[in-house]
This record gives structure tokens, C-alpha cells and sequence, in this order.
């Protein structure tokens, strides 16, 4: 069984001035870190072979408002080597809400960073490709927040009939960035 | 003779569509009919199912919770159910453990038996379908003895489950546990060596153990290229550590290998569903003896001052949890389920994140189909078995 203190001595020797704090929940071990030794620490966890961190289970926030730092950036990992689960949990002011992106160590954080984007407004740099995920693509404002309300009204859209030529509806239809490369083709 | 044109064609599947399992859209460029390229959207079915958690009591999120991946409702409540009986800090007597076991393989089964049937009437053996709605119907009037809904039971609930069992409970599940295995075996006639099948499903949708495991694919998925791991085995909960059962994982995490690993794994839960049904006795208790999350039996809440209190404090507000968080996740019939919650002290939940395999597998996708044809889309999409009420939530 690995605990939270056992893994921080490790991580601190190999991440030298990583600042790690061992979390006191019950069901994981957890560590608190810093945005700043966050892809260090976890590019350590994921590519050093005993440790083996190689799972990403899941991706997500918490909104602290109007505690500060507001926002908590929380990753849940497993290891098969070691049959471990591992949380991290990073705090970022509300203010700055910037956190480096995890997913060129695992694809699966492509969506689960868009989504936290989508609903909270943290950004995640270098991700390069932030927009909306489950909300419609126009929507204002992060539904999660708790500063958001819980229902919103919006008043209905009724569509007009398009005009225009088959040029013009090609050069000014929204459409997912990605798509827009294949129109164009 | 004109010019023959050869650009790339994009096409629009979905959101309206009978092949995506719900309300999946995805433009697809096509070079005749080999998909050069994907972009999947999803949200069509966004219902901010976590925004509304955080203003119900705990017990009042289970309806919610079951219904974000509507075909597995009660592997989610049990999931949600244990993580804040880990938060509580509860120890759940055995005979509802057993129980609870019993429920969500039963609830695995019903939801591969859909899985089944629409897959294979996707890939055109249509007959199939009904033949497994026909057993899917034995296990939603199981559900009916034991909750009164068919297809979101409530049954489970934070302490234990919502009463005890019915009369009537045990003849049901066997007769239906004895039914299944020949049932299974005439589908499994129908379509594992059949030619059609096989041409339209072995060396489709591919992806590696490596990538699998990169893009976070637990369950069937992952499995079927070759990564064994189903969290009951690996982080076990609830006492299946306790029961004697297989984990079924393929080779070419192909869509074959998928539909392979998925009726086997309905044998499997058929093995630990006769296994529980033996440890449970037709009455005893249904849940932990905590007051303040237990309500007292109906005769007494007629009679008793003090249980007419109780019941009132837990129908009105509900208990509290300690502040802190946990996520204790079961493995879910499209892999690893849970809920991360989070508490701030009080009774109601502060944050309530759904772990959904669906948007995981959702976001796989692209690398299946590329590079296949447009008629593989339609198998590849039901055999990683999305369902897009946990994918949007």
C-alpha cells in the first residue's frame, strides 16, 4: 500500500523544489501541488516504471467560491503496478485560473480539460484547442461556476430562411475549427 | 468526357440518427467511401444533471444519478451510493452487500442484452433485437417486484436500500438465471460464426492495448485489446472479493473481440448472480441502523412519537456528511463508473462529478473510424456501447 508521505519523499527527490502537501482523505492517497510542478510531477509519476502511474481515471474541478483560491483542479490516477490510486488536487485563484495542460501525457485529458473549460473557465495552456464541449458552441458564461445561476432562461431562436451564394454561406458558416480545414479542402 | 471530380465529401451523421445511440453528431469527410477524417460534437443532451446534484440532499440525487446513463441505473447509484458511504465513514451489513451485488449484475446483464440487440440489428441482424428486449423485459419486471419502476428503481440507497425484499424475489431471478444461459446460447448461434458478422466486424474499429489504456478506455473496450482490467479485481468493492468469477479480455480490440468479451461477461455476472442469490436470505435487514439515514418502519412512524420525528428529519433535511471528498468507483457495464463528491459539511452536495466511460469511449472514436469505411462507423459506434446521457449528463 502506498501512502500519500511515502510517495512525496519519492516525488521530492526527483522533482527537486516541487512544493508537495500530503491531502488527509480517507479513501485515496492525495497530494496537493502547485500549478507550476504539476506536469513535472506527473510526467515523473507516469514514465518512471516502478511508480507506473499510467491511468487517468478523471478530470475535473471544484468551484470554492467565494473562498479563495477559488478554484481546485482535481485528477484522479491509477497505477496497475502497484494497484494504487493516487489524487492531485491543484488550487488556482480565481483571478488566474491557469493550469497546464496534461494532455500530451494522456489523450484522454483532450475532452476532460474542454469540458472543465467549458463549465468552469479555467484555462489550460497549451491545450490549443479550448472551446465549448457540451454547451452550444455561442453560450456566455461557465454553468458550473457557483456564482452561476442554476436556471437560466433563454429566450428562443426562431431561424430565418438563409440567403446568400453557395460562396458566402461557405466563408461564413460557424462551424468547429476542425471542420472549417475539411470545407475548405 | 468531363473531368472526373476527386475532392474529400463531408458528410453529417447525427444528432438525428438511428445508429448513434442517442444524440451523437459527427461530420465525417469521406474519400468515396473511406472516412478520411471525424469531428464528433457532443451536448445534445446536456441536461446539467451535476448543477441540479448540488441542490438536492443526498438522497435525493440517486434519481438523478440513475439517470444519466439511463441502461446501467443502478451500477450508477451503487457508485454514487459508495462514495458517500465512504464519506460517512458506513460499514454495510452483509446481506445487503449480497444484495446490491445481485442488482447491479443483473442491471449489467440488462444492459448488455441491449447492447446486443442494438448493435447487431445495426449491423443488420435484426431479429436479434427483440429476441433480447424479450429477456431485457424478465429483468425490468424484476426491477418492478422489487422498486415499482421498471427502468430507474431507486432501490439502492445511501445506507443500504430502500426496503426489503419482496415475496416472490428469489423464484423470479432464478427462474430468470436458468432461462438465460440456453437463450444465450441460440443468439450466440445467430451471430458469432456468422459469416456476415464476422466480414462485418473482425479487423473494424481497431485500437491497441497502448492507446486503449492512453485514451482511458476501461471496460469491454479496453478489455477487448488486451488490457485486463475490470476494477472489481483490481480495486475490489463491496465484497466482490468474495465471489469466484472470470474476467474476459480479447486480443485484437477489434469490434469481434468487443461483442466476444460482452456476452461472455453476461455469463460471468450470470456465475455471480447464482453465487449472491445463494447468500441472501428471503428477509433480514436492508440497510445500516443509522437514524439519521435509516427511516423507521412505517408501523412504528404510525405509533411513536420519536419515529415520526426521525422520519420526518430524514424526509425534510436530509442527513449531513463530513466535509471532505471521495470517489469510489465500480466497474460499470461500459467500464469504470464513479462519482467524485464533494462535501462542505452540510446535506447537500457541494460537487457531484459523474466519471463517465461514455465521453471517454465518445472521444476515442476518432481513431477507430478513421481510415475505415463509413458502413464500419456504424458498428464501431455500437460496439463502444455510448450511451449519451452520461456522455452529456
Amino acid at each position: 500500500m502506498i501512502d500519500a508521505p511515502t510517495l512525496i519523499a519519492r516525488l521530492a527527490a526527483m522533482v527537486p523544489g516541487a512544493s508537495l502537501e500530503p491531502g488527509s482523505d480517507t479513501d485515496q492517497p492525495t497530494i496537493h501541488l502547485t500549478a507550476d510542478d504539476l506536469v513535472p510531477v506527473v510526467r515523473v509519476l507516469h514514465d518512471t516504471a516502478d511508480l507506473g502511474f499510467s491511468y487517468l481515471a478523471d478530470l475535473t474541478a471544484v468551484d470554492w467560491w467565494p473562498k479563495e483560491p477559488r478554484f481546485e483542479v482535481v485528477y484522479h490516477l491509477a497505477s496497475f503496478e502497484q494497484s494504487a490510486r493516487l489524487r492531485l488536487k491543484v488550487r488556482v485563484p480565481g483571478s488566474a485560473a491557469h493550469v497546464p495542460t496534461l494532455k500530451r501525457v494522456w489523450p484522454s485529458a483532450d475532452w476532460l480539460e474542454r469540458e472543465v473549460w467549458d463549465l468552469f473557465g479555467i484555462v489550460f495552456d497549451g491545450h490549443n484547442d479550448l472551446r465549448r464541449l457540451l454547451m452550444p458552441d455561442e453560450w456566455e458564461g461557465h454553468p458550473l461556476r457557483k456564482d452561476y445561476p442554476v436556471q437560466v432562461q433563454v429566450p428562443v431562436r426562431i431561424g430565418e430562411p438563409l440567403e446568400g451564394s453557395e460562396e458566402e454561406f461557405r466563408e461564413n458558416i460557424e462551424m468547429d475549427r476542425r471542420t472549417r480545414g475539411i470545407l475548405n479542402s | 468526357m468531363s473531368e472526373l471530380r476527386t475532392e474529400t465529401m463531408t458528410v453529417n451523421m447525427g444528432p438525428q440518427h438511428p445508429s448513434t445511440h442517442g444524440v451523437l453528431r459527427l461530420v465525417l469527410e469521406l474519400d468515396g467511401e473511406t472516412v478520411v477524417s471525424s469531428a464528433a460534437t457532443i451536448g445534445y443532451l446536456h441536461t446539467g444533471i451535476e448543477k441540479t446534484a448540488e441542490q438536492k440532499k443526498w438522497q435525493q440525487v440517486i434519481p438523478l444519478v440513475e439517470r444519466m446513463d439511463y441502461l446501467s441505473a443502478q451500477s450508477n447509484s451503487y457508485a454514487f451510493c459508495l462514495s458517500v458511504e465512504q464519506l460517512l465513514g458506513l460499514e454495510i451489513p452483509d446481506r445487503v452487500r449480497w444484495i446490491r451485488v445481485l442488482l447491479v449484475e443483473l442491471q449489467r446483464i440488462n444492459s448488455h442484452l441491449v447492447w446486443l440487440g442494438t448493435h447487431a440489428m445495426e449491423v443488420g441482424a435484426i431479429s436479434v433485437m427483440l429476441y433480447c428486449f424479450r429477456e431485457r423485459e424478465i429483468l425490468l419486471n424484476i426491477n418492478e417486484l422489487i422498486a415499482g419502476f421498471r427502468m430507474f428503481p431507486s432501490y439502492i440507497r445511501v445506507g443500504g436500500l430502500r426496503e426489503d425484499l419482496p415475496r416472490g424475489f428469489h423464484e423470479a431471478v432464478r427462474q430468470f438465471l436458468d432461462r438465460l444461459p440456453g437463450k444465450l446460447d441460440e443468439y450466440e448461434d445467430l451471430l458469432t460464426k456468422n459469416q456476415i458478422f464476422l466480414k462485418r466486424t473482425r479487423g473494424v474499429g481497431v485500437i491497441s492495448r497502448a492507446n486503449a489504456v492512453a485514451y482511458s478506455l476501461s471496460g469491454p473496450i479496453g478489455r477487448a485489446a488486451g488490457w485486463s482490467y475490470d476494477v472489481r479485481k483490481v480495486f475490489p468493492y463491496g465484497g466482490y472479493e468474495s465471489f469466484e468469477f472470470q474476467v474476459p479480455a480479447g486480443v485484437n480490440g477489434d469490434v469481434y473481440d468487443r461483442y466476444l468479451v460482452r456476452v461472455e461477461e453476461i455469463r460471468q455476472s450470470l456465475k455471480i448472480c447464482r453465487q449472491a442469490l445463494d447468500r441472501i436470505a428471503p428477509t433480514g435487514e436492508w440497510a445500516v441502523k443509522d437514524p439519521r439515514i435509516t427511516p423507521p418502519p412505517k408501523d412504528r412512524v404510525y405509533t411513536e412519537m420519536e419515529a415520526l420525528i426521525q422520519h420526518f428529519l430524514i424526509y425534510s433535511q436530509g442527513f449531513t456528511t463530513p466535509a471532505g471528498n471521495a470517489y469510489v468507483p465500480v466497474e460499470g457495464p461500459r467500464g469504470e463508473q464513479g462519482f467524485y463528491v464533494v462535501s462542505d459539511g452540510t446535506n447537500r452536495p457541494w460537487r457531484v462529478k459523474s466519471r463517465s466511460p461514455s465521453l471517454l469511449a465518445c472521444q476515442a472514436l476518432a481513431p477507430m473510424i478513421e481510415g475505415g469505411m463509413i458502413a464500419d462507423v456504424i458498428a464501431v459506434i455500437g460496439s463502444i456501447d455510448v450511451v449519451m446521457g452520461d456522455v452529456d449528463r
